[in-house]
């Protein structure tokens, strides 16, 4: 089977029902989608596919159509994506486990909606579990990066 | 002399806990000496180290910040005050856990554990937390918890700072010729007058020969240039990017994946099993009987998770009683006299007071709680070669070693536990089961690393959970005053079921029954406060904020029903009760900032809280909305008193995490049993907040006193009572048991 992830392709033999999740971070080595719950509830796995948001914890590999990128492929230490440099801005980890799903949540959003409200932050977003309690951070980092977003097209 | 009666029954449980360490004097000679540098015998080449904290190679200084990072910041808020005296440039500074070891034992953590109010300055209590120092520094307690790191570390890792950077002085001082008060130090290097930059890699050498001063000054704050500064957490730019490496994260050469099952009636033993299908699985390479069920060892995780599901098991029965309901009747047939735990508060005379005619009497509940981060437990392990290496993460890294030497036969020295980041822990990692685990896989299948993942099912069904409880309460009032305030709180020991799994016991009261009740600073006529010690039902231990976490919504929730009752108001009738004046003062800033006394509008309701844990004040105002979808919770408003602000970014996170960690678990969470088994096995049935729930939480640190605290936990506790306290004030409905969405719906 044949993957591509971060702009790599990769051959893979493994079920077709194995998670996307597992085959990314057991097969793959790429460990920037966590695992929190296993059945869609909690966000941490969250992987774009063709820019789409999906939980990898639940989409099994045999039905993977498309380029699948993680949160180390949205961006790195040195080239961070303007999300990413709005979660450092405005320091909104703490434990950080949810935060490469948040981040990627927030990406895929930001991605068909350049202005989004409170309320359609709040909409999306609360699919994405934080225990911690980061969410007014959350908020004002998309707000934030949506802002960086927008001057860089105009 | 009835005082006097109470301090020697006090004294007898210092005693007692003395008792503990085998012999007070020889703990006290244990005490004065000085801890062995424990980096010295891990060395690499080209590697020195200054104190226990600061070790130098070629690449630079690496602070040892010898607490678990759960997310809350430690690592960067104790490099920081190691940073500070010893004048590193923020940019370069690098952490590391640091070896397990005595040497690091945390002297705060036992504070909680002893049976005074923070507010009590007195003699006695002052010898109890100096007791509490020395039982710590020999038992040798390396533990993270009870929100004491910050107050632990704040003056002993300035002080590895300073003599640190003294011993560089000393050292350039040697090497310049220059008389050492003729130099400076600026950004990782030593300064000559004449402007030249001595790095402080290059002097290390000479500097580790130097013995460490006796004596060092401490900055004095107006020359801080971190510490209560907005510093720029170590492991952000990580932790945005998807490259902060977790336990669960480790790969390494010939790696193996595992997961376990074991009774899902916590504590209960196997009876059987049938792994037929499941050991024919692709991937499956052994399955291993463990305590108190499997292990399934794989080629891959999901492999295991898998073949772990298609086991029979024949399960034996829990060791506790089945239902909710019947644990519940346990705890309403503990208030009698031969379960009485405690009575460290009884002021005036409660039962005349209630004899007067007028009593109300009311019964308040909490559930059990799991703690549920989001990381599932996990470690890798490796037996072989006479030695076992541990990678995981815990708040007890001595208790983890000890213990693993213990079920390996091998030496201390020979375990080695390579500390671990973790995705939260929220007191969960003050347990070893998961890594005990693990280890018996590795013994099963020695020579090769095994990652073990527990699933989320079976983290949620093999919590140690926060405790339920019972309060019953009774109070009366008098000419618009409170007058009596009744509060009986019958629970579970938390400390007798954690102990006792670390093989030890609490010998005096359990004081986590009624923390934050009993020490609350307030002056009441007649005041009581009486603990009933539950026999243990489900194996609990430490959940964000301990006893408090419980103990504040059951204390404020019936004393705004008596202030109510009394025709007061919530805020004047808590200050004209409060006389201790740090809180006083906290009560005061919530009420400024909320505008208290304000008309709320229409359908709307404002509710008060105020806990002291942990010696931290704090007081919470929340606004809801009653809207036609369930209450909605609009605004908080929280103010504590800290004593000191070292970063205030991570410090308004911390509050405004408590705050959510309160208020999702009091709208929404519970762990309920049937059949012996926890049935929210998933985050589907245990939410706690979601994002568009999230209130915004105006955060105010007062810093009034000299006491530094840590901020973890004392937000939690009053958040949950502050918002029952503002459903009444927009509904009239008072509800007296959490999870609040039994009795009210949310949006």
């Amino acid at each position: 089977m044949r993957l591509t992830v971060n702009g790599k392709t990769y051959e893979v033999d493994v079920e077709d029902d194995m998670p996307l999740l597992w085959v990314l971070r057991d097969e793959l080595g790429i460990i920037g989608p966590k695992y929190g719950c296993g059945i869609a509830m909690c966000g941490a796995c969250t992987v774009h596919v063709d820019g789409a948001p999906v939980r990898s914890c639940t989409l099994q590999v045999g039905d993977v159509a498309g380029k699948i990128t993680t949160i180390e492929g949205l961006g790195s230490p040195a080239a961070m994506h303007a999300v990413q440099a709005a979660w450092v801005e405005h320091q909104v980890a703490q434990c950080g486990y949810c935060q490469p799903g948040q981040i990627m949540a927030a990406a895929a959003l930001l991605s068909v909606n350049a202005e989004p409200t409170d309320e359609e932050i709040d909409q999306t977003m609360s699919a994405n579990l934080c225990r911690c309690g980061t969410y007014p951070r959350i908020r004002k980092a998309i707000q934030t990066a949506a802002g960086k977003l927008r001057e860089h097209k105009s | 002399m009835r005082w006097r009666a109470r301090r020697i029954a006090r004294r007898t449980f210092l005693v007692g806990a003395a008792a503990v360490a085998g012999g007070v004097a020889f703990g006290v000679y244990a005490y004065k000496r000085t801890p062995s540098n424990p980096l010295l015998k891990e060395l690499a080449d080209g590697e020195v180290a200054l104190t226990p904290y600061v070790r130098v190679d070629q690449a630079g200084v690496t602070i040892i910040t010898p607490r678990a990072e759960l997310g809350q910041g430690v690592y960067s808020v104790l490099a920081a005050l190691v940073a500070e005296e010893l004048d590193l440039a923020w940019g370069d500074v690098k952490v590391d856990h640091g070896p397990p070891s005595g040497a690091y034992y945390n002297g705060k953590v036992l504070e909680e554990a002893l049976p005074f109010a923070a507010t009590d300055h007195g003699m006695l209590a002052g010898g109890a937390r100096v007791f509490g120092d020395v039982l710590g520094k020999f038992m040798a307690v390396q533990g993270t918890g009870g929100s004491s790191t910050v107050a632990d570390a704040y003056e002993k890792m300035r002080v590895a700072g300073a003599a640190a950077r003294e011993m560089l002085l000393l050292a350039a001082a040697r090497q310049t010729g220059i008389a050492k008060a003729d130099l400076k130090t600026r950004d990782g290097a030593v300064i000559t007058p004449d402007g030249r930059s001595l790095s402080y890699v290059s002097l290390a050498a000479a500097a580790a020969g130097i013995d460490p001063p006796a004596d060092v000054k401490l900055k004095p704050e107006s020359e801080w240039r971190y510490l209560g500064k907005t510093m720029q957490r170590i492991d952000i730019v990580a932790k945005s990017t998807g490259t902060a490496v977790y336990g669960i994260d480790l790969r390494m050469a010939g790696m193996i994946y595992a997961t376990v099952r074991t009774n899902p009636r916590v504590g209960g033993s196997m009876k059987g099993y049938d792994a037929g299908t499941a050991a024919k699985a692709r991937g499956v390479l052994k399955i291993v009987p463990i305590t108190g069920g499997v292990g399934v060892i794989a080629d891959n995780t999901w492999r295991a998770f898998r073949a772990a599901s298609l086991i029979e098991f024949d399960w034996g029965p829990a060791p506790y009683p089945a239902t909710s309901a019947a644990m519940f009747a346990e705890v309403a047939a503990s208030f009698v006299p031969e379960r009485r735990d405690s009575r460290l508060k009884d002021e005036g005379n409660v039962e005349a007071a209630l004899a007067g005619g007028g009593a109300m009497e009311a019964e308040y509940r909490v559930p059990y709680l799991a703690h549920a981060a989001l990381e599932p437990l996990n470690a890798v392990v490796r037996l072989g070669d006479g030695r076992l290496d541990l990678w995981t993460a815990t708040q007890i890294p001595l208790f983890v070693v000890q213990r693993a030497a213990a079920m390996t036969g091998l030496r201390v020295d020979d375990v080695h536990l390579h500390a671990q980041i973790c995705g939260g822990s929220f007191g969960r990692r003050l347990e070893d089961d998961y890594v005990r685990q693990a280890i018996e896989l590795a013994k099963a299948l020695p020579g090769r690393p095994i990652k073990m993942t527990w699933t989320r099912e079976e983290d949620m069904t093999h919590d140690f959970p926060r405790p339920l409880a019972i309060a019953r309460t009774r109070g009366a009032v008098k000419d618009g005053k409170v007058d009596c305030y009744d509060l009986a709180i019958a629970c579970p020991s938390v400390g007798a079921s954690q102990l006792g799994r670390l093989d030890m016991h609490i010998p005096g009261p359990d004081v986590s029954i009624v923390a934050g009740a009993w020490d609350q600073p307030f002056r009441i006529p007649n005041y009581r406060v009486t603990a009933y010690r539950v026999p243990e039902l489900v194996p609990v231990s430490s959940w964000r904020s301990v006893g408090a976490s419980g103990n504040g919504f059951l204390h404020e929730g019936f004393l705004d029903e008596l202030i109510h009752a009394a025709g007061a108001d919530p805020l004047a009738e808590r200050l004209r009760l409060c006389w201790h004046e740090p809180s006083r003062k906290v009560l005061e800033a919530v009420g400024e900032m909320s505008n208290w006394g304000s008309d709320p509008g229409k359908g709307r309701g404002r509710g008060l809280a105020f806990t002291l844990s942990f010696g931290v004040p704090a007081a919470e105002v929340i606004e809801v909305t009653n809207t036609p979808h369930g209450i909605k919770i609009d605004k908080v408003f929280v103010a504590v008193e800290v004593g000191r602000v070292l970063d205030p970014v991570n410090f308004e996170n911390q509050v405004q995490g408590g705050v959510i960690w309160g208020l999702g678990h009091a709208m929404n969470a519970e762990l309920t049993y049937a059949d012996g088994i926890a049935e929210q096995t998933n985050y589907h049935a245990f939410e706690g907040m979601r994002l568009y729930q999230a209130p915004t939480i105006e955060v105010r640190a007062l810093t009034n006193t000299d006491e530094v605290r840590g901020i973890g936990e004392p937000s939690v506790p009053p958040a949950a009572p502050a918002l029952a306290n503002a459903i009444f004030a927009a509904t009239g409905k008072r509800i007296r048991e959490l999870p609040l969405n039994k009795a009210i719906d949310f949006v």
